[in-house]
């Protein structure tokens, strides 16, 4: 039971240490390898998902019977690119809040907005 | 050309955003967008024209069937959110280039026209498709070009407000993604009207429970529902006016759709009322969140902060609607999405006037605008009569089918509850009139003019809309009753 489902609880540690570095960590940078991480947890779970028992790599070729199911992996690769495009803004965000602020740690940076309030 | 509306909708703006980089000079892409955009207004007419005659539209990409391919299905609920949406875009784009002439530097004009389109583009694509997965691509389409417009913001607040967004709304998308993995992983389909026929066989599981509850939290992020509404007031306060107003009237209502979308027809309502403690659970959240976000907005010093709390509320108000869960209940959600569409986006568009002016929107600045910018001031007046719910505004309309909802389903309590919460909306409205009429101008000032007619012309035409749905209401409640009655199955 707990060996047969073996990807599915690298999913959930994935998901939930992800999900933590997001919320816990103030450092702008650390949020967003956080986020990648729970991103990459769920890939994990649709790939997992598509495992079908016995079942071989969705090409056609003689002698097999049984294939994977190829649906999750190519929607996959969809999230996979929008996950890229994510990460790739959180950067760009934190390069320029960094030349706006001189800081990337959370807590600075709303301190330094709530001066101005 | 008719028989392919549905995915034209979708590509003309996606297609003319690449395009815009080409044509170099940015009145010419505006005046392009504008085209683009209007364009799509076009198609949604029809569509709802199409609908309201002949009903449901199918449509198959690339030819391909439903349950295999990706399907366009247009019915009442869709072709009225499309129509709002691209009403209120090319509305909008109207002041577009008057306005972030003053907000945004000049090499960065041709991408915010880019990104807008985008942004467009994915929303559209949300409410046209008929496929779970599809509704994700496009809700990221939508929101990375959203953070990306919020960031342009010429405030350095705008930076972090567009950062604390995306980590919040990529959450919410996630979460939505892990739902439908979930429900494809118990039916192996991922079209919407299949989804619907196969959930019910496997509706006891654990899975599709977790599923919904994914899906649910989700779309309540990206909804900016209490209490999960904390990106929102900083993301509207520092975007560029014309983002603030674009987003404020389309982007929250998309949620609502999938919010409706989901609990009614993937989803069917025994499930989502029955086997999960939805109603309840929604009831007090939305009316907590009309109480927390209007006490809220009555201490602001920002007004654009002041009507971005508003907007929690008013989105309290369609979640009260949501959860009465009755075709009349539904129907004054639908109601309270269109007629709030036109309300935040004519106060936003002359809150972008205020801004073009005098370059902030702080309340002390708002002294003796009352006679300085008398058109401006009369449309934020005329919009926040309406967001209190005054008669012979779309205000009162759906305030109005909304206790009757509550009443009609024995709710007293609650509708009681949705007067008082418009009675501190007259609160943070007279705080703007108070400030408009009664004071006098700070010194060093005398010499504002009103807004100009670019301006003015998209304000007065979603200012006139507001009285005009609030007299003749037979369009907006036709439509809305009608979409509400197919979720429920009713034959109108």
């Amino acid at each position: 039971m707990l060996l047969g489902l073996y990807n599915y609880w690298v999913v959930i540690v994935l998901m939930m240490v992800g999900f933590y570095i997001v919320i816990a960590h103030g450092n702008l940078i650390k949020k967003v390898v956080g986020l990648s991480i729970f991103q990459t947890s769920v890939f994990i779970f649709y790939i997992s998902m598509a495992k079908v028992d016995g079942g071989s790599a969705p090409i056609l070729a003689e002698g097999i019977k049984q294939y994977s199911n190829p649906l999750p992996h190519v929607l996959i690769l969809t999230a996979i690119v929008v996950g890229i495009a994510t990460t790739a803004l959180a950067l760009a965000l934190a390069v320029r809040i960094k030349e706006a602020y001189g800081s990337i740690e959370e807590e600075e940076i709303q301190k330094k907005d709530n001066q101005i309030c | 050309m008719l028989t392919h509306l549905p995915i034209l909708q979708v590509i003309v703006p996606l297609m003319a955003a690449p395009l815009c980089l080409l044509l170099v000079r940015p009145r010419l892409v505006w005046l392009f967008t504008l085209i683009a955009s209007g364009f799509t207004f076009l198609i949604s007419s029809l569509l709802l024209q199409q609908v309201m005659t002949s009903g449901t539209i199918i449509y198959e990409l690339g030819g391909w069937e439903a349950p295999w391919g990706i399907e366009y299905r247009i019915d009442q609920l869709n072709a009225f959110l499309l129509l709002i949406i691209s009403a209120i875009s090319t509305v909008v784009l109207f002041a577009a280039d008057t306005s972030i002439r003053q907000e945004i530097p000049a090499d960065r004009h041709t991408l915010f026209y880019v990104l807008y389109l985008l942004s467009l583009a994915g929303m559209l694509g949300i409410v046209a498709t008929g496929d779970a997965f599809n509704v994700f691509v496009f809700l990221e389409i939508s929101s990375l070009s959203a953070y990306a417009l919020i960031a342009l913001g010429k405030d350095r607040r705008a930076l972090w407000a567009s950062y604390q967004y995306l980590i919040m709304g990529t959450i919410g998308a996630t979460f939505i993604l892990i739902g439908i993995g979930l429900m494809y992983q118990m039916t192996g389909t991922l079209n919407m009207d299949d989804l619907s026929r196969r959930l019910p066989e496997v509706a006891q599981t654990r899975t599709v429970f977790t599923a919904f509850a994914f899906v649910i939290v989700g779309i309540c992020l990206k909804l900016a529902m209490f209490p999960l509404h904390l990106w929102l007031p900083n993301a509207y306060a520092y975007a560029p006016s014309i983002v603030t107003a674009f987003l404020a009237a389309t982007a929250t209502k998309v949620a609502i759709y999938l919010l409706i979308r989901f609990t009614f027809s993937v989803f069917d309502f025994s499930f989502s009322f029955t086997h999960i403690p939805l109603q309840i659970l929604f009831v007090v959240l939305g009316l907590t969140g009309i109480f927390v976000a209007s006490t809220t907005a009555i201490y602001q010093t920002n007004v654009k902060h002041l009507f971005a709390y508003s907007s929690i509320a008013q989105i309290g108000y369609m979640i009260v609607g949501f959860s009465v869960s009755t075709v009349a209940g539904l129907t004054a959600t639908l109601l309270h999405v269109f007629n709030h569409a036109l309300m935040k986006g004519a106060l936003f568009l002359a809150l972008g006037a205020v801004m073009y002016r005098i370059g902030s929107v702080q309340l002390t600045q708002f002294q003796g605008l009352g006679r300085q910018m008398p058109l401006t001031m009369a449309a934020i007046v005329i919009g926040g009569l309406s967001l209190i719910g005054v008669p012979l505004t779309v205000g009162f309309v759906s305030k109005w089918y909304l206790i009757l909802a509550a009443i009609e389903n024995g709710w007293w309590p609650v509708a009681v509850l949705i007067l008082l919460g418009s009675l501190l909306a007259i609160v943070y409205v007279w705080r703007i009139v108070e400030a408009a009429y009664f004071k006098l101008p700070p010194d060093g000032r005398e010499s504002i003019k009103e807004a100009p007619l670019s301006f003015l012309i998209p304000i007065w035409t979603l200012v006139i809309a507001n009285i005009y749905f609030g007299v003749d209401t037979r369009l907006s409640v036709q439509v809305a009753q009608a979409a509400s009655q197919s979720l429920f199955g009713v034959s109108p």
